[in-house]
């Protein structure tokens, strides 16, 4: 009886050898958390992603960008459908937190542009280290995850814009501090941070350096709240509302391709940031395609692709900018910071919804 | 006809022996059904995130505005729609089934089209239509009368526009009760009235009307538990209006973090609300039946309009422009116009967005595919429960049946989202996980949908009289046989107009889907409210055109097929 309740005592051998041993842990865990090896697309790789058939891409890049991309994926390695699961980073970020914790394992790769959720992916463990050649040698080490969770696949702004046919360039406003004036009343539309990854963030990085008060005075402009930041480009092309309060820049890029009357303002308080990570799931139900599909995008051809059709600013550095396109250094930018969205992430979103009722 | 004494009477005994066991299985089927999903909602309600018992979540919902607020606007919209569904569809009713106004199968057959529209695609037409400054009607008035800019006909994003389109879609259901009603009452009464020199005006109001009264009301009881318990037109234009109902606050506490508790307390008042409605429409109606249908009834009489009947007309049509011409119209020029606040021309014709939605768009096969595996499905599931238990409670084949019949009309007091959130609550725990798949949503399409089909069946039945089975009988058939030969032949337009029902009601619901559905069980309705939220108009115009073709395709064909039914026209409902 007496065994059970006996405990042993620490006595110096313990100390000892608990000393040895967590120096030896400490030194194996070094080891380990160098990064993993990189890795390049061998035909062995793709022949085992044709097997697996398919792809599954949770997004919340611009729908007819991510078909595109997908069909171009399609044509360069045959035989691996897309299939593409659109929907706002917070909806994203959402339903993969629903189906995995009903073990339901469907995402292979995502693209959100919620760079903080990458963050709690990670620390939950829900990804697979996966270093492309490309992400090794080509992106800074601000721009990817040390231990080859993820990668940044793109960046993009969230910018005022508005329709030229609507607004002259001298009415047009050049800050946020312009959009607060009588004169908008009514005639803005902005997205949701519920909704949007971009517009959460942007939502972060205007509240830390204008102050909520900034957001309590446009919540008085009667402003058309849609849900995704890339939903006020196509209303202001539709003519709904002539100014947009936020929303994404490369959207409002595409809209001027297809020959909208638009415009972009760089405000001069600072423009937000808005990075977007890429990562392969550990739960992928199609592993081996799901890293060809990363390699690909973050590799030179497939970040090529995609700033063609989108605009969008690379961080790879071998890949050219789309002309026309102003470059980031030229822009003064607000400074992103994923740890603290992911720390105040609910009381953002919370804040909003009392302030904007919706 | 075959009298063997000892075989009808072998078989009856075993019908009798075979009965009590699959009562007692389909009543425990439809327990499932409903007490499972129910008590898990109220589980929830009651207890917070360590599982303990506590009030807080219902303290919370009635405390805070931003759950009080969302409470009183959808008490408001239900009443208004409510009341406006009865001042149009009253009269309507009134026209089309009553009076010899010219072309009013027309009308009865394109209000069956606006019943058939999802609510959600409405409203996302009605945005096209009247947004104030890009909507197509606000357009053409302000070129029409040189109005300013600014200036607007109709703004959608507002209270009154979100009850306008809402009545819209809901008015159809009290058209229906109403003209079905009118259809029903027998010619013999309004004789009777002239015989005894009442004139035209006089019968229909102290005849036709206190006949038609019960069903009025009722048909004021649907609109209203309708417009609470609806889901998509709110989220689609409260929310850029800037205010919540309840069914989009309960939807908005599901997102990341999800509050299942607070989600389920706030469905619980509208679940009180639905039940209480329901007992006091039982009480105000008492047992006033309809009349019945015994194969020998006189056809009611037209009333003359005289020359009133062209002005009748217009107004039917001009009614008949806000659910279907204007709506369709602004869906055909999106799908075909690369910016839909434009009005398409020949030169600016463009396919693209066809091509988009059906080549490029990776989600639109799995959509199309699971829906119409879902609506054939829930259909024939649906339609062969409710046959069982229509076909128990109205020949009162054994003790018990009227268990079954309360049974099955109580998932009519659960709203779709509410009913949405118990299924999730329920099967997203072990033993039995169906969330993630198919069986999932069709569970709740059965759950929703089997008051409706159990009513109409029911109706179906009643309006053949037992005598013509009972006649089968005394000549030697057995029950089975009188079913097989005599019922059954009776009963198949019922039948078919059940299954259709079925099918429309499952292609359009939204509010139990949304809170169902993964990437893998996507369904279209699901994919056009996604699309809408990233604001892709021309392929949200183009699936729900496609989606409104299908449907139709679907219902033409079950009533042509050669020995289906013959030419039946969804009247019931």
């Amino acid at each position: 009886m007496s065994e059970q309740f006996a405990r042993p005592r620490p006595t110096r051998r313990h100390v000892v050898q608990g000393v040895l041993a967590s120096s030896v842990a400490a030194a194996a865990t070094r080891v380990l958390a160098a990064a993993p090896p990189t890795e390049v697309i061998t035909p062995a790789l793709i022949e085992a992603a044709r097997k697996e058939a398919a792809v599954h891409w949770y997004t919340a890049m611009d729908l007819p960008a991510a078909e595109a991309l997908g069909k171009a994926f399609e044509a360069k390695f045959p035989g691996i459908a897309v299939r593409v699961e659109r929907s706002g980073s917070e909806r994203v970020f959402s339903r993969i937190a629903q189906e995995l914790s009903s073990r339901i394992n469907n995402v292979d790769v995502v693209t959100t542009a919620d760079a903080s959720h990458a963050i709690v992916w990670k620390r939950d463990g829900l990804l697979a280290a996966y270093v492309p050649e490309d992400v090794a040698r080509f992106y800074k080490p601000e721009h990817k995850d040390a231990d080859g969770t993820f990668a940044i696949h793109r960046a993009h702004l969230s910018v005022i814009a508005y329709n030229k046919d609507l607004v002259k360039a001298e009415d047009a406003p050049k800050s946020y501090a312009d959009l607060l004036e009588p004169k908008w009343l009514a005639k803005l539309v902005k997205g949701n941070p519920n909704y949007s990854g971009t517009i959460l963030t942007a939502t972060f990085q205007i509240a830390r350096d204008l102050g909520w008060a900034y957001y309590e005075k446009l919540a008085k402009q009667k402003v058309l709240q849609v849900q995704s930041s890339v939903d006020p480009p196509k209303k202001i092309a539709l003519g709904e509302r002539p100014v947009m309060a936020d929303g994404g820049d490369y959207n409002v890029w595409q809209q001027q391709q297809k020959g909208a009357p638009l415009e972009i303002v760089y405000a001069s308080e600072g423009t937000p940031f808005v990075t977007n990570p890429n990562a392969v799931f550990k739960s992928a139900p199609h592993p081996n395609a799901a890293r060809l599909l990363q390699n690909w995008m973050l590799s030179a051809e497939g970040q090529q692709f995609s700033v063609d059709i989108t605009g969008i600013y690379s961080l790879h550095s071998e890949v050219k900018a789309k002309p026309g396109r102003r470059p980031l250094a030229d822009i003064k930018l607000m400074k992103d910071d994923a740890q603290a969205v992911e720390a105040q992430s609910d009381q953002i979103k919370a804040r909003y919804t009392q302030i904007f009722r919706v | 006809m075959k009298s063997a004494p000892a075989g009808p009477v072998h078989k009856q005994r075993f019908l009798i022996d075979f009965s009590r066991p699959v009562l007692i299985a389909v009543a425990v089927v439809l327990c499932i059904l409903i007490l499972l999903p129910m008590s898990w909602l109220i589980v929830y309600s009651l207890t917070d995130k360590a599982g303990t018992f506590t009030l807080r979540n219902f303290v919370q919902l009635f405390t805070e505005a931003t759950f009080l607020e969302p409470l009183q606007t959808t008490l408001l919209i239900a009443t208004s729609v409510g009341f406006l569904c009865f001042v149009i569809a009253a009269p309507l009713g009134w026209l089309v089934a009553r009076t010899d106004m010219p072309l009013r199968g027309t009308v009865r057959t394109l209000i069956m089209a606006s019943f058939v529209t999802p609510p959600f695609l409405g409203a996302i037409a009605w945005e096209l239509l009247a947004a104030p400054n890009s909507g197509l009607i606000n357009q053409a008035y302000r070129s029409l009368t040189g109005a300013g800019p600014d200036e607007a006909l109709f703004n959608i994003y507002t209270l009154t526009g979100l009850i306008f389109v809402i009545t819209c879609y809901t008015f159809p259901f009290v058209f229906v009760l109403v003209a079905n009603a009118l259809d029903r009452i027998p010619g013999e009464l309004e004789d009777a009235s002239a015989m005894l020199g009442g004139k035209t005006w006089t019968t229909a109001r102290r005849i036709t009307i206190p006949l038609a009264l019960p069903t009025l009301l009722a048909g004021i009881l649907v609109a209203f538990l309708q417009a609470l318990n609806l889901f998509g037109s709110p989220a689609i234009l409260a929310i850029p209006a800037g205010f919540h109902t309840l069914t989009t606050k309960i939807w908005s506490l599901f997102q990341y973090p999800p509050k299942p508790e607070l989600a389920a307390a706030a469905s619980v008042p509208l679940l009180l609300l639905t039940v209480a409605l329901l007992r006091a429409q039982a009480m105000v109606l008492g047992r006033r039946g309809y009349a019945i249908v015994g194969g020998k009834y006189g056809s009611p009489r037209l009333v003359r309009l005289g020359w009133l009947r062209w002005p009748a007309l217009l107004v039917s049509f001009l009614i008949l422009m806000m659910p279907v011409f204007l709506p369709y119209g602004a869906l055909l020029n999106t799908a075909f116009s690369k910016v839909a606040s434009r009005l398409v021309t020949f030169d600016t014709l463009t396919l693209a967005n066809i091509h988009f939605t059906f080549f490029e768009l990776s989600a639109t096969p799995p959509a199309l595919r699971n829906t119409m595996l879902l609506g054939v499905m829930s259909a024939s599931l649906g339609t062969l429960l409710a046959l069982f238990v229509s076909y128990i409670t109205v020949r009162k084949a054994v003790t018990g049946h009227r268990i079954l019949g309360f049974l099955a009309t109580a998932p009519v007091a659960i709203p779709g989202i509410v009913l949405g959130v118990g299924l999730f609550l329920s099967y997203t725990r072990p033993p039995l996980v169906l969330y993630g798949t198919l069986w999932i949503l069709l569970i709740a399409y059965v759950t929703i949908e089997l008051p409706s089909a159990f009513q109409q069946l029911q109706s179906a039945f009643q309006s053949v009289h037992p005598e013509l089975e009972e006649a089968s009988r005394i000549l030697g058939a057995s029950r089975l046989r009188s079913l097989r030969d005599i019922t059954a032949p009776l009963l198949r337009s019922g039948v078919i107009s059940t299954w259709c029902f079925i099918f429309v009601a499952v292609v359009r619901e939204l509010s139990a889907a949304i809170i169902l559905f993964t990437s893998e069980t996507k369904v279209v309705s699901v994919l056009i409210f996604d699309l809408k939220e990233s604001g892709d108009l021309g392929a949200i115009a183009v699936l729900g055109l496609a989606m409104m073709l299908i449907t139709t395709l679907v219902i033409v064909l079950a009533n042509r097929v050669p020995g289906l039914g013959g030419v039946t026209r969804l009247r019931n409902t």
